[in-house]
């Protein structure tokens, strides 16, 4: 029996469903390419309509950047801009600090034996079990509470008033990735025997020469892979950061959810698309890392 | 400040909690006093407490109770990297990011070694092992009992007084197996270290060791010269643990220092053997050992031996030793004879059914304390 | 101090784990246990929260009040249990329809070629880590009354000489219902797959040595084997379509309210936290239940942790 054999209805069935899986990914990438504004119909390729100008020899102003019209157009938009690079900051730190913590837990869960251990690795779960609406709202009535509190004890007001912003959002967003990088290091922990750390503290070195020579760089592929889930979490992240965040801390999830509800231009298309291809590179980078063998 | 033992384990006790919460002596009040340069070996069946004993000596475990001395100082709670023993684990624990001269150097870094005393010494080791000129490979291109060398070399590059081995050849062919027992056994005796050895194997710890410790249940049940264990064995346990022998019930009609005399209902007859367990008194249950190979086989009664009168049931030819069944009243034995003739004639030996006597001398035979 | 702290090992594992842990406690065990305070709290006029112990917003989300237009002390009005049933089919709906989408394509990845099953399964990634917000923009444009689907179908009606009259997609349940299957295949593809990769192929074997035929194997080998990956996938999908506000706001827009959205609004829009406190809880039982009681009857597949 060939174990690659495969009947034609699962093979009908599979094209099908990764059509289902691409079409509306297609369709946004050429909608931004479109030329129409109100971003309804398609109206063909910018730079077809632009070329065919030049062509005729006429001095109709086309677009600068040709079929990357609506790209030129989000690079000067300072709002995509300053989400871009709100999203990107509440990423790097939050993901640094998960990814230094969590490989902490995940040490001690694997490798040691201490009273808060089940309790410990059964608060990993919480986020997985629980609609992640829950945990967006508990967190916002957690900071209006904490915060009202703080405002009220020392009088802040104004500018000095503590508020949702970067700092919330990011500490929120540790809150989901924590047990992510956790889970996938100490899959990796478990994969290693306790013996490795055994010898190189036989050999004489202690406690951290043995983490630094030895086992961090047998974990080092599930460390990465969790640092880029939790990286890839957090710039993917929509409620948790729409509950938690605040004045100047907007995300590009969140602008283009706000844009959804207003007028749409082909702007969000080409957002989209950028989004898409750096996807595809950090998707292409976690499969690599995973896939190299221990 | 030298010390008359390498290692010394005074009433030790370690307990684990098992999963389902229940309390477990891995080791149970273990007493032992390994001498320097010995090759002392723990025997025993799988939990029988060998390798935790072992990973308190090296430092991995702490003693629940009791404590491990090394070279007489107390170890207390000292951790691994500053006891002076180092360990050759079971499937060896080789970095696998490190090459073979990285894994060997490991040691000596952490020592502050300079570079080139590194490199001497590292090339020296290597060499020992018979591993020269693979220094740069990684373990994974190494065969088993390659990686078993380098794991070997790594820890024999510390210089350490006592060398701990758990199981280093467990995972190796057998015929490899052989080979490097011998190897061990004179690297062990031509460097004068001590060496410390955990393994299951019986014929393992025979074959190398100066002393046996013989496990179980967490409990040092005998210790001793291979011969001593061997023929000596001081229990029910330790007997049927190495070896074969058989075993017959009886209960003690007379005994003295040197002979002791019990009825064994199977036979309807008294056996005479020697009482070695200690502190057996006439009217006490106890158990007859006698190994297959020291039971002989004659066609008519022998004076002054305890002798059976028993029937062939079965014979098996196993090459070097023919393995003979005999029926004797209500029991079974086991007799092993040497081949000394080829039996390529079947009439040259016995046939089933056939009538003999067996010839159980007292000096082969042990009178046994039940366990 | 450093011997000391060498020799206890248990403090050196909590003083590991502490960080993770008051992140866990802080940001996750406190905030629900807030949710749980505040629900039995009631709204003062300016929209803040007055602590004390009343029934009053599970009542309402009961569907009595006492605070009845009409007239007449205490009145009923099911508006909050249709959300919550609606959500609960929905989310039902929704599961089942992805089970059957994501089984036959797991399948294939699993037993396609070796070489091959990274792309594959990389195809399959390349959605899931498509943004959330834009994948439901992508079913926008797909479902506009001018968008592409309607402009596909206006022009094979063109091409027939048929009267067309664009269909009204978006903002319907069925929008819905796409939206959320759309958002969440990918989460039950990977579990499947994995449980589905697991079964060894001497197993196959044995079942075509026995005399299965391959629809027999499939029955009564291959399904089997896979159910822990349908319920991890099924916990990973049904979750989060309970609680998820975004594809009815936008695909449903104001015809197809479900808890989050009712839960949203009570904390941004109503400024009635207390309610919506109330809400979330009673979405986060019904999600405890029903994977209590399904991961009982099925067991917690660990393959929830690969996707």
């Amino acid at each position: 029996m060939n174990p690659h054999r495969r009947a034609p209805h699962v093979l009908i069935a599979t094209a099908l469903v990764y059509a289902f899986l691409y079409a509306p990914i297609v369709v946004l990438v050429l909608f931004s390419f479109n030329a129409s504004r109100p971003n309804v119909k398609f109206e063909g390729v910018v730079s077809h309509f632009s070329d065919r100008v030049v062509m005729d020899g006429s001095l109709v102003k086309a677009s600068p950047c040709g079929s990357f019209h609506w790209y030129c157009d989000l690079a000067k938009n300072r709002e995509v801009v300053e989400a871009a690079k709100n999203t990107l900051t509440i990423a790097l730190i939050s993901t640094l600090t998960s990814v230094v913590i969590g490989t902490m837990a995940a040490l001690a869960l694997q490798r040691y034996d201490f009273k808060v251990k089940p309790f410990s690795q059964l608060s990993l779960y919480i986020p997985i079990v629980i609609p992640e609406i829950v945990m967006g709202i508990g967190i916002l009535t957690l900071f209006s509470q904490f915060f009202g509190v703080l405002n009220n004890a020392f009088g802040l007001s104004g500018d000095s008033r503590l508020t949702l912003g970067l700092g919330t959002v990011i500490v929120s967003h540790i809150a989901f990735s924590v047990p992510f990088v956790t889970l996938v290091v100490q899959a990796r922990l478990q994969g290693f025997e306790k013996s490795y750390e055994e010898a190189a503290m036989d050999l004489g070195a202690d406690e951290l020469t043995t983490f630094r020579r030895v086992t961090l760089p047998m974990i080092l592929p599930g460390v990465l892979s969790g640092g880029l889930l939790a990286f890839t979490l957090s710039l993917d992240d929509f409620v948790i950061t729409f509950f938690t965040n605040g004045p100047g801390s907007t995300t590009l999830p969140i602008y283009v959810y706000g844009l959804l509800r207003r007028i749409i231009t082909p702007q969000v298309n080409a957002l989209s698309t950028v989004w898409i291809a750096l996807v595809f590179v950090a998707v292409l980078l976690l499969q690599r890392l995973q896939n190299r063998e221990p | 400040m030298t010390s008359q033992y390498a290692v010394e384990l005074r009433d030790v006790v370690k307990k684990f909690i098992t999963p389902e919460g229940n309390e477990l002596s891995a080791v149970d009040h273990v007493n032992m006093r390994i001498q320097n340069g010995e090759f002392f070996s723990m025997l025993g069946s799988s939990g029988c407490g060998k390798t935790t004993s072992l990973r308190m000596i090296a430092g991995f475990e702490w003693p629940t109770e009791g404590e491990v001395y090394i070279e007489g100082k107390p170890m207390g709670r000292t951790p691994p990297f500053q006891r002076p023993v180092n360990t050759v684990f079971q499937h060896y624990a080789l970095f696998q990011h490190l090459t073979v001269f990285q894994n060997v150097a490991f040691g000596l870094e952490m020592e502050g070694a300079t570079n080139s005393e590194i490199a001497t010494r590292v090339g020296r080791a290597l060499e020992m092992v018979q591993l020269r000129g693979m220094d740069r490979r990684h373990p994974k291109q190494l065969s088993g009992g390659q990686q078993q060398r380098v794991a070997l070399a790594r820890a024999l590059v510390k210089v350490p007084n006592v060398l701990l081995l758990d199981e280093p050849l467990g995972a190796l062919d057998l015929k490899l197996r052989k080979e490097m027992q011998l190897e061990l056994k004179s690297l062990q005796q031509q460097l004068g270290i001590t060496f410390i050895y955990v393994t299951h194997d019986q014929e393992e710890a025979l074959t190398m060791s100066d002393r046996i410790a013989v496990m179980s249940h967490g409990k040092v049940k005998q210790v001793g010269t291979p011969v001593e264990i061997y023929e000596r064995p001081s229990s029910h346990f330790v007997a049927d643990f190495i070896g074969e022998s058989n075993f017959l019930d009886g209960k003690v009609t007379a005994s003295s220092k040197k002979e002791a005399t019990a009825f064994v209902p199977a036979l309807k007859t008294a056996v005479t053997g020697i009482p070695v367990s200690a502190g057996i008194v006439k009217g006490e249950d106890v158990i007859v050992s006698i190994r297959p190979e020291k039971i002989g086989i004659s066609d008519k009664r022998v004076r002054n031996t305890n002798s059976i009168r028993g029937k062939i049931a079965n014979t098996i030819y196993i090459g070097s030793d023919t393995h003979v069944i005999v029926d004797a009243l209500d029991t079974r034995l086991k007799v092993w004879e040497q081949n000394h003739v080829s039996h390529l004639d079947p009439k040259s030996f016995y046939t089933v059914g056939e009538d003999v006597w067996l010839v159980l001398k007292p000096e082969n035979t042990l009178v046994l304390k039940k366990d | 101090m450093l011997q000391r702290l060498r020799e206890n090992r248990s403090l050196q594992g909590t003083l590991l784990v502490l960080p993770t842990l008051l992140w866990m406690v802080v940001l996750l065990i406190i905030p629900l246990l807030l949710i749980l305070l505040i629900s039995f709290g009631k709204r003062s006029p300016d929209g803040n929260v007055i602590f004390t112990f009343s029934l009053d917003n599970y009542l309402r989300l009961s569907g009595y009040s006492t605070d009845c237009p009409a007239g007449g002390r205490v009145c009923f009005d099911p508006l909050y249990l249709q959300i919550l049933w609606r959500s609960l089919t929905l989310a039902f709906n929704t599961t089942l329809l992805v089970i059957l989408l994501a089984y036959p394509l797991a399948y294939f990845i699993a037993r396609a070629h070796p070489r091959r099953r990274n792309t594959f399964l990389f195809l399959v990634l390349i959605p899931l880590w498509t943004n959330f917000v834009i994948r439901v923009y992508a079913w926008m444009i797909l479902l506009r009354q001018e968008g592409v689907i309607n402009l596909v179908l206006g022009w094979l009606a063109g091409l027939l000489h048929l009267p067309f009259q664009p269909l009204e997609m978006l903002y319907t349940p069925g929008a819905v219902l796409v939206g959320m299957v759309y958002e969440f295949l990918p989460f039950m593809i990977l579990p499947i797959f994995t449980s589905l990769e697991k079964i060894d192929n001497s197993l196959y074997e044995a079942s075509a040595d026995l005399g299965a035929n391959s629809s027999r194997t499939f029955w009564r080998l291959t399904l089997p084997l896979s159910m822990p990956g349908v319920v991890a996938g099924t916990i990973l999908v049904f979750i989060p379509v309970m609680g998820t506000f975004i594809v009815s706001d936008i695909l449903g827009g104001r015809q197809v309210i479900l808890v989050g959205n009712l839960i949203q609004r009570q904390f941004l829009d109503a400024r009635d936290p207390t309610f919506g406190s109330a809400a979330s809880l009673i979405l986060m039982v019904m999600t405890l239940v029903v994977t209590y009681f399904y991961t009982r009857k099925f067991g917690f597949g660990e393959e929830i942790v690969v996707a």
